[in-house]
């Protein structure tokens, strides 16, 4: 199934909140090295899920591994082992993008000359470093993005989750983007797990792709595999096939608000 | 020690670059002083008490540091608005550092508005008792901001909008402060008023500050002490608790 040995796994995982299950008794594995794509309708999981590997939230039953490590029980660990570009900004807005990744530094515990070298080697790489005295605010946003990416890599993960990177980024920026993502996965041997709206991006980037909707798993393959399974052309088709064509609306709670105002703030 | 030390220092970088907030730290002060330390000074002088600008100084310092530092909740609710609530959360890190980082941050500047204020009364004519209980003055002063700052985290930690947390602060900093004893004797007052603020740790502060600054004490420095010590404790805990099991 995976490339190689798995890197991300799952063991009948879980979530209710109350009497609603967001995620339901899933379990798969994700590789070293592998790009895999998660993706579903609104409301989902695929956010829940996110969550759960990235120790935001705990799983009410199953059981979580990240590079080895339990995700529930091996906190620390696992959150070394991972970096993360969240679908909403996370990056500290009155602060320069330098100060930004020194932060990041100092959480993950990288020493000081070592810490230079790197956010050097990152702002270069996702074009920034001309403008790493720039504070944050006066940024764009998809330079929020890549200054997000640069710093989800700053302490080598061995996984990199991207929840809806590309969520209002124009054409050359995603395009840009999953550049970099592609390169470092192929170079580093880094796994990634993205969310996306976008099927095109899937299925060109995701060498495996998982469809979740009503917190369970329903497909898990190559695009290959999803369009020979269901009898279709495209990633999309089989997408829709699987999923079905009603629209779903996800109940926006206050965080979701926050996210929309938020988002809309960035585009500007 | 790295990660607190980072975390503070972002407090006071961003303090010190927030002008308006700068303006806010000297302007709303002086104002109280000016307003009520010549306004009511000369009836309180009539009435036999004294100087007032003098009784009320050690009062104002306090409240500069209530409101200053019961602002590092919003602060919090800011990190969870703009998303770098989440970075921190899903860092190798324990919450407790990451709360005490900050709401220390949120201390210092806070306790340096508070010293300012007494600069600010040193133009104004006001003169301490004895000058080298001066930095005595000024650790109490940090003491009762990281009581506060502690206390704030953790209202910022369950509150959800800034809405709710400006409601609550709101709620919380006027009884505060006005059932404190900052602006009047407690000597005097009703029976019911006295009993309220004998309840108010803030009260406490207060009292050590005028000991040490204008040598005037109503429970004693010993006592007030003891108070602002157990009330740094316990709402460190609280704060350190409730941050905890913050939601992003």
């Amino acid at each position: 199934m995976s490339k190689n040995e798995p890197v991300i796994t799952l063991e009948h995982v879980t979530k209710r909140f109350g009497d609603v299950t967001a995620v339901n008794d899933i379990s798969f594995t994700v590789g070293k090295g592998e790009l895999f794509a998660l993706l579903g309708p609104n409301g989902a999981g695929k956010s829940t899920t996110i969550k759960m590997l990235t120790t935001l939230l705990k799983p009410t039953e199953g059981h979580l591994t990240l590079a080895g490590h339990d995700v529930t029980r091996a906190q620390d660990s696992a959150r070394k082992a991972f970096g993360i570009v969240f679908q909403d900004p996370s990056v500290d807005i009155e602060m320069t993008a330098y100060e930004n990744m020194e932060l990041h530094a100092a959480l993950y515990g990288i020493k000081g000359r070592e810490t230079r070298k790197r956010i050097q080697t990152l702002l270069e790489l996702v074009e920034l470093w001309d403008r790493k005295d720039a504070y944050v605010k006066q940024y764009s946003g998809g330079m929020k993005r890549r200054l997000e990416i640069a710093r989800g890599l700053l302490h080598h993960p061995h996984v990199l989750f991207l929840d809806e990177p590309t969520l209002g980024l124009d054409t050359q920026t995603r395009a840009l983007l999953w550049d970099y993502v592609k390169r470092l996965s192929h170079e580093e041997g880094m796994t990634v797990f993205f969310t996306t709206h976008y099927l095109e991006e899937a299925e060109a980037v995701a060498d495996r792709i998982g469809i979740i909707d009503h917190g369970k798993l329903i497909a898990l393959g190559t695009t290959k595999e999803l369009t020979k399974e269901t009898n279709t052309k495209t990633l999309e088709q089989a997408y829709l096939a699987l999923t079905g064509r009603t629209v779903r609306d996800e109940e926006p709670g206050k965080g979701d608000e926050w996210r929309m105002r938020r988002r809309a703030r960035m585009m500007r | 020690m790295r990660v607190i030390y980072t975390l503070w220092m972002r407090q006071l970088k961003r303090f010190f670059r927030a002008k308006s907030r700068m303006v806010g730290a000297i302007g709303q002060p002086l104002l109280f002083l000016v307003a009520l330390g010549y306004g009511i000074g000369s009836i309180y002088a009539k009435a036999g008490q004294g100087n007032y600008l003098e009784f009320l100084v050690p009062g104002i310092m306090a409240q500069t540091v209530l409101f200053s530092a019961m602002f590092y909740g919003a602060m919090i609710m800011f990190d969870k608005q703009f998303g770098f609530l989440k970075e921190t959360l899903v860092a190798p890190v324990s919450r407790f550092k990451i709360m005490f980082g900050g709401a220390l941050g949120g201390a210092t500047t806070a306790t340096l508005q508070g010293t300012l204020v007494l600069l600010i009364s040193l133009l104004l004519g006001f003169r301490p008792h004895n000058w080298l209980l001066v930095p005595v003055a000024i650790l109490i002063l940090g003491l009762l901001s990281i009581a506060i700052a502690s206390f704030s985290s953790g209202i910022g930690s369950f509150v959800e909008d800034m809405q709710g947390f400006q409601a609550i602060n709101q709620f919380l900093v006027f009884p505060l402060y006005f059932l404190s004893g900052a602006l009047y004797p407690l000597q005097h007052v009703p029976r019911w008023l006295r009993i309220v603020a004998e309840c108010n740790p803030m009260s406490y502060a207060v009292d050590a500050m005028r000991d040490v600054l204008i040598g005037q004490t109503h429970f004693g420095l010993a006592k007030d002490l003891i108070v602002l010590f157990v009330s740094v404790i316990a709402l460190l805990a609280f704060g350190a608790y409730r941050f905890r099991h913050i939601q992003a």
